[in-house]
């Protein structure tokens, strides 16, 4: 009863932000509001660039990449030199190499894969400057290239698709950094810390048991956490850590920042295309594979764990709590989690590695099904509309026509480009996936036995390639091996789709609009939906399902403990 | 390309500033300004109402079985198949029960967090003998006492019900305190 209210709640205020936030997404890429004008000006002025000169797709991309690779050097640099710099209470040392490379990538591609602990690895400075810093430009970039994806299917015959570096100083200066102060006071009030002090010593005059309790700048750094779809939290518990998510207001904050951005860019698509029934119809897909996936792990968490259960524990009332805070239980846990893998974010509030079988397959599907059900903040938007695209391509062969997506002809051309943006993330796990297993390197970081261990290593990559960040945390990542392989798989994800993607804009911005006519085979309605629905299944499914068959499917088979 | 790395570079530095510098302290002045409690972590003379500590059973109400070592946070990371997580369930089951504690699920596995403060009003029933039997405190005084610590779900429905362990033994101290006296 409880959880249905919570789910209802958080319905409606999607309806809300969807409705809103979208509207208001729409009026910061079309120059619609000026509110910070003067923050803009000295910038813009500083940067040396005109606010309103456009770029080429090919200008775009290239001030995109080049602006990602200069982050991941100071994000590394930044890591490498921790040792000697301010802020650093705990005095703890620089980074190892491979791990700071690792963790440059990972906050650069917006995934936040971590293979550390923040509360022994970084000092304050770092998670402060070098990686909270990232964790508002990187879903910034991710807006850049789903709003030059949107501006390519709604312009006619135009060789610009708009300019990098104001769209992501607007992203940042409007969209995230106002959206982050709000919700951070509501983390803090809450009872997530927020300070410079180092840590304290504390000893309980009762027990004479006593403690060390870091803490840090933590509450601010979740609510852009959540908020950018970024998943990289302060301490390693992650969002499980009573001082990151103390309550269970602060849960469904945390669920509704990381759903309100992707899910509010189905809006904005609509309203520039002009054709809002469109994003509609997107959202609809969204929200049948999210509720599909979110069934699945409510179902396997509440049936409870076989290694407790065959301990003779009853776990009829509570599900499996192993890896679960109290203070949220198993719904609210499974659907945290759920959120997080179904967007790119990957915060956890309780441990992956311990969900059911079911659940992890639940977990991992929304990763395997390319991050769409919203998806990463404009990740999930560009993804989408790829597969809207394979849809129209499928759809067009079956009835004999040249595809249409809202008026742009769909050719050869549009079609090798989304089919190869969306071939590079499967392909990329399963090769990255194969090697680990095969080899000793790989094989040594599994942390469970049988086919969990198996699960650890493709999950994994699963998260990486698709720039999530979550873990089957019991895998040992911070090795030469998963953090170079790792930091790989995450470019891969990430700008070898981004370039397919906008060269594809590029593309579709250059032609002109066909007229609708009675054989035009319409993209806003629930045909459409349907169609889109499938094949993003069934591309996902045949390409994962001899993996998964491997881990999840065998291990909730076989009734065993290992 | 020159005039891409230059302008990254200065860009990097502006956001370094507005998002790494200027944020977390215009945070941290609110935080300590309007939540000086909540945003240095709930600390009291006996420690965070929101970090677990051991209390050892039955002379306390015992939390979850974790170690509790907060430059440590994290869960266990064992599979719901595993047989480490049997053994261990079964290790902390027996015990309960030579406690005189009926195993429940939150008292034989570990959280998320390693840290988790809190346990389920069910956990605090499964005790409420054997802490009333080993402190020599009435099982009707007890109970109610463990019926006043729960919290109810924020708004009625966010989140679970549970009850701080740090809460409801400074509450079980106090009781034993008055019946000394």
């Amino acid at each position: 009863m409880q959880f249905t209210l919570t789910i209802s709640t958080l319905c409606i205020i999607l309806i809300f932000t969807w409705r809103f936030l979208g509207s208001y997404i729409t009026a910061v890429y079309t120059n619609k509001i000026n509110y910070l004008r003067a923050a803009e000006r000295l910038i813009f002025k500083a940067l040396n660039i005109d606010q309103f000169g456009e770029q080429s797709w090919q200008r775009y991309t290239l001030s995109l990449v080049v602006f990602s690779i200069v982050s991941i050097f100071i994000t590394y640099a930044l890591l490498r030199l921790q040792g000697g710099l301010f802020l650093n209470p705990q005095h703890l040392a620089g980074v190892t190499p491979a791990l700071s490379f690792n963790t440059a990538v990972s906050f650069v591609t917006n995934t936040n894969w971590q293979n550390y602990a923040g509360e022994t690895t970084m000092s304050y400075l770092s998670q402060m400057v070098s990686l909270s810093v990232q964790q508002f430009v990187s879903p910034a970039v991710g807006m850049c290239v789903a709003v030059v994806l949107i501006r390519g299917i709604a312009r006619r015959e135009s060789k610009t698709v708009g300019n990098f570096w104001v769209d992501l100083v607007r992203g940042v200066l409007y969209i995230f950094l106002p959206l982050a102060i709000v919700s951070g006071i509501i983390f803090v009030s809450q009872g997530a810390v927020q300070t410079l002090a180092g840590p304290i010593l504390i000893k309980n005059s009762l027990t004479h048991f006593s403690q060390t309790i870091p803490r840090g700048p933590v509450a601010f750094m979740e609510a852009i956490k959540e908020l950018g779809t970024n998943g990289g939290g302060f301490f390693n518990a992650n969002g499980s850590h009573p001082f990151e998510n103390p309550t269970g207001t602060t849960n469904l904050l945390s669920i509704v920042l990381m759903l309100s951005i992707p899910v509010a860019l189905t809006y904005t698509f609509g309203k520039m295309v002009g054709n809002i029934k469109q994003g509609f119809i997107l959202l609809l897909t969204m929200a049948i594979l999210f509720a599909g996936c979110l069934g699945l792990a409510l179902y396997g968490e509440s049936h409870g764990s076989i290694a407790i259960s065959s301990s003779h524990v009853s776990q009829t009332i509570s599900g499996n709590m192993e890896g679960k805070e109290v203070r949220f239980g198993t719904s609210n846990s499974a659907l945290y989690n759920i959120a997080s893998t179904q967007t790119s974010t990957g915060s956890v509030n309780s441990a992956n590695d311990s969900y059911t079988p079911l659940g992890t397959t639940a977990l991992i599907s929304g990763m395997m099904l390319g991050e769409v059900s919203p998806g990463g903040v404009g990740s999930g938007l560009y993804t989408i509309l790829l597969f809207a695209i394979i849809a129209v391509f499928i759809a067009g062969l079956m009835v004999g026509r040249t595809p249409e997506l809202l008026g742009k002809k769909i050719q050869a051309k549009e079609v090798k480009l989304a089919g190869l943006a969306i071939l590079i993330m499967p392909i990329t796990v399963l090769v990255f996936t194969g090697i680990a297993v095969a080899i000793h390197a790989g094989q040594s970081g599994a942390f469970n036995r049988g086919p969990q261990g198996f699960t650890e290593i493709l999950y994994a990559y699963t998260s990486q390639a698709n720039n999530n960040g979550s873990a089957l945390a019991g895998l040992n990542g911070n090795t030469d091996f998963y953090n170079i392989t790792g930091a790989i798989a995450m470019m891969l994800g990430r700008f070898a789709v981004i370039l397919p993607t906008t060269a594809l804009a590029g593309s579709l911005a250059l032609k002109k609009t066909v007229p609708n006519s009675l054989g035009t085979f319409k993209t806003d309605n629930l045909l459409f939906g349907g169609l889109l629905t499938g094949t993003i299944v069934l591309v996902g499914g045949l390409t994962f399902f001899p993996a998964l068959a491997l881990g999840p499917i065998v291990q909730s088979l076989s009734h065993k403990v290992f | 390309m020159l005039l891409q790395i230059r302008r990254s570079l200065i860009l990097c530095f502006i956001f370094i500033f507005l998002c790494g510098i200027a944020y977390p302290l215009i945070g941290t002045g609110i935080a300590q300004t309007f939540f000086h409690y909540q945003a240095n972590g709930e600390i009291t003379k006996n420690g965070s109402y929101l970090i677990g500590q051991n209390w050892t059973g039955p002379k306390w109400f015992q939390g979850r079985p974790e170690s509790d070592n907060a430059m440590a946070s994290g869960p266990s990371n064992l599979g719901s198949s595993s047989k480490q997580l049997k053994t261990s369930v079964q290790q902390s089951a027996s015990k309960l029960k030579r406690e005189g504690i009926q195993p429940t699920p939150d008292l034989v596995t570990t959280s998320g967090s390693g840290l988790d403060p809190d346990i389920s009003p069910q956990d605090a029933y499964a005790q409420v003998n054997a802490v009333s039997k080993y402190n020599h405190l009435p099982i009707q005084t007890v109970l109610s006492l463990v019926k006043s610590e729960i919290q109810q779900p924020q708004l009625g429905f966010l989140g679970s019900q549970y009850i701080n362990v740090l809460k409801l033994n400074t509450a079980l101290y106090k009781l034993e305190q008055s019946k000394n006296r």
